[in-house]
């Protein structure tokens, strides 16, 4: 049609009727490497629908996805628009044929113009080559009107609100007259009013027969927003059910899976100890902490020996929440007083001198240094807070490395092997022991078993444990819910960047957790 | 206050030409004419085209270091084809010219196929197309060639005492090509669409490869077709010639207002770059107490004036 070259892969729109599917999907299979992403994943999207694709992180939604429009060749599979088989091998053929992306970030080109932005690619040129830009221009405007928006297409993209900037990579999908519209996290980035912007337009649009795929991490958007849903858990399909026979209990149920089944009773000791630890001196106070697309204000007293968990799914602010109080990340409201001492806000150097230290989640980029050795990569710490001015005498080193060895059981040939050559338990050990030697007042593990196996999991439990014993205040945040179960004496449960509720002593549970996650309203 | 972040900087090196025009107007007598105007496309045509070539490079956000020897290449191949091979003029410079192509299109596979830095394969470039050009010959052959003479003889009258010649028209012709290359072609703006984000340009479904490939192809022309203006003006091929004029190019286009992280700039700046580097060196002429020397501190003083501004500009816009 525009482009006749382009026409044969183009697939002329066809009346779908309820029996075939718009899109249907079937069987897919991934495998990076060793890591099977996704096995026999199985959906179908029907015109005129919103249909959720849900999942925790690593759950395959974004493989998905990847594997339908081009980005990635699934193994096994087959892909039908319309009843047609399509193999796209490019974004751009997918577009082609009808099947428009709308990335989390906005995958646009700041530096042109919203008609560039919406046209390019599909321009019509003279003889000469030169662009219609009138016959472009009109297009655009029929596509944002299709959105019932008006945007000056004149202006430069960047100049744009990141909500504006997404409602143009939507009439980029439109202009070609998409049947398929792929939302990748749309409202992530968004405040209110513009995500209830971005809804009326779904709902137009849906309206209109084209089939929406949304993925998001806001469980009410969801309940709001789908027709249907299907949930995949580790690459896996588990089910598609009807928003409105779905209640949350179930849908989380199927996407966290046995975890949501798992209960621990902890009965009357951990009551006892929570209560212990709930009547102890505070030791550091934050009063309401908050920055906009992080967290909401957050207000938290932790005591003298208590480990507190923050407990959330993902992108519910529990990172955000550790980094503003370690500082990584400026707070733009609030303030965190260690013993009525202000911690002075946004500086990381700052908080390790008062003694708030952060084991961050990804060890092996934020964390370990490989080509030192065990003793090294245990003072590194305690020698940034004591200044460069002031060397830890290597007897010190020695006696440190020597003692944290011991009693964490780290496995290693000695202290003067390279924490390379340990395995990642270990590796985990002797990051732990690099800010015990520091002598942390607040210490704050950012998912502090990841990766690890097993056994090391279960001793570094252990030794969370007897350090809250001896009067170290900690925050946990684990994705592994169970681990949170076992290791707090508190936990404060998040959703959508929001402190909805607490739990303590023997009622943290996993399923009170989730009831938590999923009452909120 | 609505400023467009593309033609800011434009705008800047608008003021930093006229003022220094003006400033040498009133200083010196017989600056202001239209002569001296008209002399300064002349004696930058070469610099000009290889500068508009950067250009493209540049708003891709690619790096071309080879410029200088491709030119240096092509003049030694240029005289030493007609000179001392006796091949008819316009056959000579087609082969430089596709040569040209093919080398710069030959780095833009490397650079696409490979996902090579662009510095670093030009940077071979450089290097393979000096020593090329003294596999030919490695000291200067003169040209005396009717074709030449004719074409050196043809002058266009602008003014009273002013004249374009061959070189200075090829260069506005191709500056007029350059803008609606850019402007108004999918290849010119598929070009804005990779430097302003090629991951982007490609989910969006343009064949960044292909551009990326076209512009490296492009420039090798631009470089070939300096290198047979720079014969025209020299009357002679030389290895050397050429040497450095990668990073003069390079100067010119930042002068000119294109942001070196790709996306932003255009033809127009750049002509205005290149002329102030020609204004500058006119001033030299007029003035015999300033050194030769004195034009590249001069150019290091602009080009740190506009590196600050468009670091200014950049965080604005954060």
């Amino acid at each position: 049609m525009l482009f006749p070259a382009e026409s044969t892969i183009r697939i002329k729109s066809i009346m779908s009727n309820d029996s075939t599917p718009l899109l249907k999907v079937r069987g897919l299979s991934k495998q990076f490497g060793s890591v099977q992403a996704l096995s026999d994943v199985s959906f179908e999207l029907r015109a005129g629908e919103i249909h959720s694709l849900l999942g925790e992180n690593g759950a395959g939604k974004s493989t998905t996805i990847k594997c339908i429009t081009g980005v990635h060749r699934p193994e096994t599979g087959t892909v039908e628009l319309n009843g047609q088989l399509i193999a796209p091998r490019s974004p751009r053929e997918a577009e082609l044929i009808g099947i428009g992306t709308v990335y989390q970030e906005v995958n646009l080109l700041p530096n042109l113009t919203v008609l560039e932005n919406i046209v390019l690619g599909r321009v019509k040129t003279n003889a000469f080559g030169k662009i219609d830009w009138k016959d472009a221009r009109n297009r655009a405007k029929s596509a944002l009107s299709k959105l019932e928006m008006d945007i000056d297409l004149d202006a430069t993209l960047s100049t744009l609100p990141v909500a504006m900037q997404q409602l143009v990579a939507l009439a980029r999908a439109l202009e070609v007259d998409s049947k398929v519209l792929i939302l990748d996290e749309p409202t992530a980035s968004l405040d209110e009013a513009e995500v209830e912007n971005l809804f009326r337009v779904m709902n137009l649009l849906r309206d209109k027969g084209i089939g929406i795929v949304f993925i998001t991490h806001f469980l009410d958007q969801v309940f709001r927003m789908s027709d249907r849903m299907t949930v995949l858990r580790n690459g896996r399909y588990i089910a598609t059910r009807d928003a409105k026979e779905l209640s949350k209990q179930d849908l989380l149920q199927d996407m966290l899976g046995k975890a949501f089944e798992e209960m621990q009773s902890r009965a009357g000791e951990l009551d006892a100890i929570a209560a212990d630890r709930a009547g102890r001196k505070v030791q550091l106070e934050v009063r309401g902490l908050g920055a906009p697309g992080m967290i909401d204000s957050v207000d938290l007293e932790l005591r003298e020996g208590e480990v507190v968990g923050l407990a959330g799914l993902l992108g519910s602010g529990r990172t955000e929440c550790a980094r503003l109080i370690f500082g990584v990340d400026k707070a733009t409201t609030g303030t965190v007083d260690l013993k009525d001492k202000r911690v002075k806000q946004g500086v990381p150097s700052e908080s390790i001198r008062d003694g708030i230290m952060l084991a961050s989640e990804d060890r092996k980029a934020e964390g370990i240094f490989p080509n030192l050795t065990v003793r090294e990569n245990i003072v590194i710490a305690l020698q940034s807070r004591r200044g460069p001015m002031n060397p830890v005498p290597r007897e010190e080193q020695d006696a440190l490395a020597k003692k944290y060895i011991a009693a964490m059981r780290i496995k290693t040939s000695g202290p003067e092997a390279k924490i390379s050559e340990l395995s990642g338990g270990n590796q985990q050990k002797v990051l732990l022991a690099r800010w015990l030697a520091a002598e942390p007042k607040v210490l704050i593990l950012d998912e502090p078993t990841r990766g690890i196996d097993i056994g090391a999991r279960a001793e570094i439990e252990k030794l969370i444990e007897s350090l809250s014993e001896d009067g170290l205040s900690m925050i946990m945040i684990s994705s592994e819910m169970d681990e949170e179960v076992r290791c707090c004496h508190r936990v404060l449960v998040l959703r959508d960047r929001k402190v909805i509720g607490e739990l303590q002593g023997s009622a943290i549970t996993e399923s009170a957790i989730v009831r938590k996650i999923a009452d909120h309203e | 206050m609505k400023v467009s972040l593309r033609a800011n900087p434009l705008y800047a090196t608008i003021g930093v030409l006229a003022s220094l025009f003006a400033v040498a107007s009133f200083s010196y007598e017989g600056f202001f004419s239209l002569r001296v105007v008209a002399n300064l496309f002349t004696d930058s045509s070469f610099l000009g085209v290889t500068a508009l070539g950067m250009t493209v490079v540049i708003l891709s956000k690619g790096i071309d270091l080879s410029v200088g020897s491709v030119i240096g290449f092509t003049t030694i191949l240029v005289a030493y084809l007609v000179q001392d091979a006796g091949v008819p003029v316009p056959v000579a410079w087609g082969i430089a010219l596709v040569i040209g192509v093919i080398f710069g299109a030959g780095m833009g596979a490397l650079i696409v196929f490979y996902d090579l830095p662009s510095f670093l394969v030009t940077l071979g470039g450089l290097f393979f197309a000096k020593g090329m050009g003294f596999v030919i010959s490695s000291s200067s052959i003169g040209i005396q060639n009717g074709f030449y003479d004719a074409v050196l003889d043809f002058q266009l009258q602008v003014g009273p005492g002013a004249y374009l010649g061959a070189g200075a028209l090829a260069f506005i012709v191709f500056f007029v090509f350059c803008v609606c290359l850019l402007k108004w072609s999918r290849f010119g703006r598929y070009v804005y669409a990779v430097g302003g984000n090629e991951d982007s340009a490609r989910l969006m479904g343009l064949p960044v490869d292909q551009v990326k490939i076209g512009v490296y192809a492009f420039n090798g022309f631009c470089s070939a077709l300096a290198g047979i203006l720079t014969t025209l003006y020299m009357g002679s091929g030389n290895p050397l010639t050429g040497v450095g004029m990668e990073l003069d190019a390079i100067a010119a286009v930042v002068i000119g207002g294109t942001l070196l992280t790709g996306g932003i700039g255009g033809a127009t700046g750049t002509l205005l770059g290149v002329l102030t580097f020609a204004v500058i060196q006119t001033i030299l002429n007029f003035d015999g107490r300033f050194k030769p020397a004195f034009l590249r501190i001069a150019i290091a003083a602009l080009l740190l004036g506009f590196i600050l501004t468009q670091r200014a500009l950049a965080r604005g816009k954060e």
